[in-house]
């Protein structure tokens, strides 16, 4: 991929005051006897990324599925705040393992999905070349008009991304967004999305030590049932670290230890 | 070849129908021939067009009350849990009770002339159409509704941006079944009571012993209703293009 490395202006977040710090505080889920996860508190600090790593199943969706506010008891007090005060909802953009693309509707109509949703005027002019200009940064200005069946997975996961930054929201919670992926288009997209998504309050949810190393500022392992969280790994450097970066592999090293012995 | 096919198979069976005949030798009022049979179409042509145009109105009238009944109440049952509990037998109970045991009593509610024709039509198809666009609105991926939901979409902007364009191919379905079946309701309503229509020429002919005239009338109502069932599939699969469609015999 082509692009330049420094941000075109019209990528940077229009409306964003201060990234948003968000804070779970005595998360709590459980199907009956079977408890997911009780007490967990998880920080998310504001503008940075943060993943979440751990065994399949221990929980990790779901806790970011309660962030987004999709799961949920109702009648029980709700455990995520935000620093500013005001709630999450309708703040916060998500991005999951597949990519949802509508199959009826074109790229570039899929990236504008959210007006579509929220109004019945049609897309202003700005916003249509704020869609061309995000599409042309995820290296698909040319399929802008193309159906999501014609494209291959890593393309479609790109038009995804170019949807997510369409919504221009201060929270991106992404689960598992490249897993689906082969591994060097996936390194590929690592690249885009720390680029495209630096300044936002992110939660990436993943499979792979590397994607977190190369990715989080903060790198947390989630494991157990009751499910409880390790502390914060804070690998050096700006993100996207190299892959090949000694330190980085060395930790994925210890993380992949870690996981194993977690898995068993 | 996708055009010269369905010429091959009707010339195909015209000759078998044609040697069956000549071999057996049956006679002219159990099974004519299909020669005396065209020749009876172009003899009067004007007969079978004024009867094959009212069973045609029949059949478009009765699919588009039985499309529109059958949409409507799949969305309230879909969109009201109080109403499924109250349409969904009624749902049932319509396709229940044979068409073919209520046709006299429409016949005499509704009269001799198209009303129930239609409606019996429109009878046949509400199940169809109904149960399928019921279960495509209820199947909705929820991928798709986690997307909306997270990008504020209202329960009307969800229910016509994701739910119903998500259900259309089911709905494809429910309307292709539909088409297919619609033709019966209106014959058997001519049977049991009418003055005209090719159901109505059919018992006529038969009455008379004008057996030609009553297989003429066959083949029109056959003619008529492939090219709707014909009409409806390209409109339909035009609808749904987005939808892949896998041949199982390439796997």
């Amino acid at each position: 991929m082509s692009h330049p490395v420094d941000i075109p202006p019209p990528l940077q977040p229009r409306a964003l005051g201060a990234p948003i710090g968000i804070s779970v505080q005595q998360a709590h889920v459980a199907w009956g006897d079977n408890v997911l996860f009780d007490r967990l508190n998880l920080d998310l600090a504001a503008g940075r990324w943060t993943c979440l790593l751990g065994p399949s199943g221990v929980g990790k969706s779901m806790l970011l599925r309660l962030i987004l506010g999709l799961e949920g008891t109702p009648g029980e007090p709700d455990s995520v705040t935000c620093s500013d005060g005001f709630p999450l909802a309708g703040r916060a953009a998500f991005m999951a393992q597949r990519d949802c693309l509508f199959p009826w509707l074109s790229v570039v109509e899929n990236v504008c999905l959210g007006h579509r949703l929220r109004s019945r005027r049609p897309l202003s002019a700005t916003d249509e070349d704020r869609a061309m200009t995000l599409l042309d940064a995820v290296g698909l200005a040319d399929q802008a008009d193309a159906m999501p069946n014609t494209l291959s997975g890593g393309m479609r996961q790109r038009t995804a991304l170019a949807r997510t930054l369409m919504e221009d929201r201060p929270v991106v919670l992404m689960d598992e967004p490249f897993s689906a992926l082969d591994a060097i288009t996936r390194i590929k997209l690592q690249d885009l999305a720390a680029r495209l998504l630096a300044g936002r309050t992110v939660l990436l949810v993943t499979h792979d030590p590397l994607e977190a190393l190369r990715l989080g500022h903060h790198v947390h392992v989630m494991k157990g049932r009751p499910a409880t969280l390790g502390p914060a790994l804070q690998p050096a450097g700006p993100p996207p670290r190299p892959v090949a970066d000694p330190a980085i592999l060395e930790m994925q090293g210890d993380l992949l230890n870690q996981l194993t012995e977690a898995a068993l | 070849m996708t055009v010269l096919r369905p010429l091959l198979i009707t010339v195909g069976l015209l000759a078998l129908w044609h040697i069956i005949v000549a071999i057996s030798g049956v006679p002219p009022y159990i099974l004519p021939g299909p020669v005396s049979v065209i020749a009876a179409w172009i003899g009067r042509p004007g007969l079978f067009i004024e009867h094959g145009a009212i069973t045609a109105a029949e059949i478009l009238m009765g699919l588009s009350f039985g499309f529109i009944l059958g949409v409507t109440s799949a969305l309230i049952m879909a969109y009201f849990r109080p109403a499924q509990a109250w349409l969904l037998p009624v749902l049932v109970i319509s396709q229940a009770l044979p068409v073919f045991a209520l046709a006299p009593i429409l016949v005499l509610w509704f009269g001799y002339g198209m009303g129930s024709k239609v409606i019996m039509a429109a009878l046949i198809i509400y199940f169809p159409v109904t149960a399928t666009f019921f279960d495509g609105l209820r199947r909705t991926e929820t991928g798709w509704l986690d997307m909306a939901r997270t990008m504020n979409g209202s329960r009307w902007a969800i229910l016509r941006h994701v739910r119903i364009p998500a259900a259309l191919p089911a709905l494809g379905s429910g309307l292709r079944v539909a088409t297919a079946v619609a033709p019966i309701g209106a014959v058997v309503g001519e049977w049991v009571g009418s003055s005209g229509g090719l159901g109505y020429l059919m018992l006529h002919a038969n009455a008379r012993m004008q057996i030609d005239v009553m297989f003429a009338a066959l083949f029109t109502l056959a003619v008529l209703a492939i090219s709707l069932y014909t009409a409806t599939d390209f409109a339909v699969r035009r609808l749904v293009a987005w939808q892949p469609e896998t041949n199982p015999s390439n796997i």
